[in-house]
């Protein structure tokens, strides 16, 4: 918007998908720093912030965009529509945030279907009275013309499972800090032509685990049980993982600051997986394979059961990305 | 037969779209708002075990994360028949009026307030807070940038995050206060409360003493009669984190009042085809459809409905705003009169807003929060709990059934816009009713007069416009049935 002929900006659009809107929030959280972001970009697309139209962006040149952070997961034909319009029109797209990362929390539907997401809200959720059995409909005729939904899909998704991406910033929602360091860096490379960073690469996090960056003391791990985290207060002095709460820190990139143990609560995993690590539940089930203290299968088994859902808890972040893909009901995969 | 589409407009999810149809004398015959978003938490969270609900219903929200993460908690509790001990509660509380008080000033400055200020029909580029502080001065501006910034330090320090904090578990909160945390917060809170003052000068120097403006809040085109729905103590005071639910009629005259569990005796939701929401209702009333009066069921959940259906405030200088308000707007300053008008939800917002800080700065203040005594170790077998509490827009029910072992079975959820859903279509219906007719230019005013009418909810879309410069994209395009574009009118 505002681009002069002489001087032209870089052009910056954001934009969310299927996502909750902490990423935006997160953004305006690095304060009046976003003034300055204001003055280097112009902003050609945030829907959140700006008169930002499909249309507009739909009339631009390919590639005419610089820079896109898009945030949220894949979750109905629109997101994906967005996606792949955006992925056209912009040189650097960054999977910006949990959900464009790996899913985040919204791909836990993948551990359902549906047609049973679509039962319990529409039918059988106790609050629900619609004798009639009527649904959301992608069309919907009236007798004033046709109303149009998008459609709604079987599997979240994360953005690079639909169209290809530069970069990640990972992070539920990426903290203000991390965010800033981002745009500075990016703002540095386009002002001074600077060669851009090998694509792929995740940005706006530290390279080690959310342990490096824990304050509670570490002892060798021995674990005999696991507790709940409403079950026990824990010694504030001492590591969680080593007082039997499942803590998610050995399989996530660091880059928060260790923020949830910080209150006494466990890591979830919000940062995805360390470097070098594909599959963070994968990664977390062999950092516990090594702190169980028992050799007799039947304690390790009775051990085990202290985890109550493994899948909710090693995937929250990352199911989009698991391995595992999808769960299986019925004898039948519903993908 | 003519078509209007207003889209997209923004969102809490970011998208959202308006369909109007014009008959043959360039009339409005009907209007939809039709949200095209669905994510699924209820049926996802099943299997998940109930303690980690105050951290993964955060995600619904990230602009109100805060409210997700006190009805969860309260659901937690209520699952495992656990008495929170009562620094624990003041704790969650002093983090949640924080809250309240930071959101409800981003939505009056950067959401509300433009149109007020710069005025409805000023240039969209003067329109947001950037036009605002040029009009009020920069002083203005920092002002409102420091309130968030208090605001999110609060429930930083208490939450652990600002966005999506994880604190509170069942049987109360993990994070306690040092002396010299508390002292900071008394210091932040107390900047909070100025800066509720500074709100309330400068709702009266710029609205109330505006002759245009009291005409435009009164008019008929921004006036609905709906039952009004909120939490209120045991003194009938506007509450947000705890009490009873109250619904008035239209003439305010309570229907009931009941306690959170009970909320399926008395609401349910109605399904259409062509919106992914759905619409809840007065059981009492019925879903009569998309129709105002007493005879509906449909009623609202916000700002202005909360103190409709209360009979005060519990803080002192928002109890004289509230006498105030309604001495304004009615001729009764008992508040036993509701107020109907749509646009006056922007002044109860700010009525809230100064509610918020004195009872941040009130519970700051108790020694109590400093109490070590900050957990309650469930020991009862968890089975089922309703949680409930007020979010800034509207009454947030969280519903949960669990097995023996506290594994989720069910979850059922009613967000605090959806309440609101039916509501703002018939807001936007009226507004396009009223401001839309044969030979009327579709001018960029007329179309953020009709965004007024949604604004005023702050519905989640909007929580969009929690930002920098806060303006809604607005597309609207007169298409011939062919689908042919014949005019068409955009936001510049």
């Amino acid at each position: 918007m505002n681009s002069t002929q002489s001087n032209p900006k870089p052009k910056l659009a954001l934009y969310w998908a299927a996502s909750c809107g902490g990423c935006e929030i997160a953004v305006l959280d690095i304060q009046d720093k976003i003034l300055d972001v204001a003055a280097f970009f112009d902003l050609v697309f945030w829907p959140v912030a700006m008169d930002a139209k499909i249309k507009d962006v739909e009339a631009m040149d390919d590639q005419a965009i610089d820079l896109c952070l898009f945030n949220g997961a894949i979750r109905t034909s629109e997101n994906e529509h967005m996606a792949q319009l955006l992925r056209r029109k912009a040189k650097i797209l960054v999977a910006f945030g949990s959900c464009a990362y790996e899913g985040c929390i919204p791909a836990l539907s993948n551990t359902t279907t549906r047609q049973a997401t679509l039962d319990w809200i529409y039918r059988d959720s106790p609050s629900t009275v619609n004798p009639e059995n009527v649904r959301p409909q992608t069309g919907t005729d009236t007798p004033l013309g046709k109303l149009e939904l998008p459609e709604f899909w079987e599997t979240v998704r994360a953005l690079d499972q639909v169209v290809e991406v530069d970069y990640y910033v990972p992070g539920c929602p990426p903290q203000a800090h991390q965010i800033w360091a981002v745009l500075e860096t990016v703002m540095d490379i386009m002002k001074n032509g600077k060669p851009l960073p090998p694509p792929g690469l995740v940005l706006g996090a530290g390279d080690k685990t959310c342990c490096d960056e824990c304050l509670r003391p570490r002892e060798e791990k021995k674990i005999k049980k696991f507790v709940r985290p409403h079950e026990i207060i824990p010694d504030p002095n001492r590591c969680l993982l080593d007082q039997g709460i499942l803590c998610c820190g050995p399989a996530t990139r660091s880059g928060c600051g260790a923020l949830c143990p910080a209150v006494g609560l466990p890591c979830r995993g919000c940062y995805g997986p360390p470097p070098n690590v594909h599959d963070q539940g994968t990664k977390m089930i062999s950092a516990l394979a090594s702190v169980i203290d028992s050799e007799d299968p039947e304690e390790i088994d009775k051990i085990l059961d202290g985890i109550v859902d493994p899948v909710g808890t090693f995937y929250r972040f990352s199911m989009a990305k698991a391995t595992l893909g999808r769960v299986q009901f019925n004898g039948k995969t519903s993908m | 037969m003519q078509r209007l589409q207003i889209d997209p407009i923004t969102r809490l999810e970011g998208h959202g779209k308006i369909d109007i149809f014009l008959n043959d004398q360039g009339e409005v015959a009907d209007c939809f708002f039709i949200v095209p978003e669905l994510r699924g938490f209820e049926t996802f969270c099943v299997g998940r075990p109930v303690e980690e609900m105050p951290r993964i219903t955060t995600r619904i929200c990230g602009v109100c994360s805060e409210a997700h993460h006190m009805a969860a908690a309260k659901a937690c509790d209520a699952v495992y028949h656990v008495a929170i001990p009562p620094a624990a509660k003041k704790l969650r509380e002093l983090l949640y009026s924080a809250f309240f008080t930071g959101d409800h000033a981003t939505h009056f400055y950067i959401l509300g307030g433009p149109d007020f200020v710069m005025g409805p029909e000023a240039p969209v580029a003067e329109r947001n807070i950037i036009g605002m502080i040029g009009k009020l001065g920069v002083d203005v501006g920092r002002k409102v940038i420091g309130a968030r910034a208090a605001a999110h330090e609060i429930v930083k320090i208490l939450g652990g995050k600002t966005i999506h904090m994880v604190s509170s578990i069942p049987g109360g909160v993990t994070k306690g206060l040092t002396v010299e945390e508390r002292d900071h917060i008394v210091a932040l809170a107390n900047q909070l409360v100025e800066f509720g003052k500074f709100t309330l000068k400068v709702l009266d120097d710029v609205v109330l003493k505006n002759r245009t403006y009291v005409d435009l809040i009164l008019s008929d085109t921004y006036t609905h009669k709906m039952h009004s729905m909120g939490t209120v103590d045991e003194n009938n005071r506007v509450n947000f984190y705890d009490g009873k639910i109250r619904v008035v009629d239209c003439d305010g005259r309570e229907i009931v009042k009941y306690h959170g569990r009970e909320y399926l005796q008395h609401v349910a939701e109605h399904v259409e085809r062509w919106s992914y929401l759905k619409f809840p209702f007065l059981k009492a009333k019925g879903w009569k459809g998309f129709v105002d009066g007493m005879d509906s069921g449909v009623y609202r959940a916000t700002p202005l409905a909360r103190l409709n259906a209360a009979e005060g405030m519990a803080t002192p200088l928002a109890q004289a705003e509230y006498e105030r308000f309604y001495e304004t707007l009615t001729g009764d300053r008992s508040g036993r009169t509701p107020v109907h008008q749509t646009l006056a939800t922007h002044w109860a917002r700010v009525v809230e807003l100064v509610y918020a800080a004195e009872h941040t700065l009130e519970l700051a203040k108790d020694e109590e929060i400093l109490s070590p005594n900050l957990r309650t170790i469930p020991t009862a077998t968890p089975d089922e709990g309703v949680g409930q509490v007020e979010a800034p827009r509207g009454t947030l029910t969280h519903h949960y059934i669990t097995d023996e072992r506290g594994i989720l079975k069910k979850v059922n959820l009613i967000v605090g816009t959806t309440n609101n859903h039916a509501a703002i279509s018939m807001s936007i219906k009226k507004a396009a009713q009223g401001l839309i007719k044969r030979g009327v230019e579709i001018t960029e005013g007329l179309l953020n007069k009709i965004e007024m009418a949604f604004r005023a909810y702050d519905p989640c879309f909007a929580c969009a416009t929690h930002s920098l410069p806060g303006q809604m994209p607005i597309v609207v395009r007169l298409r011939a049935p062919d689908g042919t574009i014949l005019a068409e009118q955009r936001r510049e």
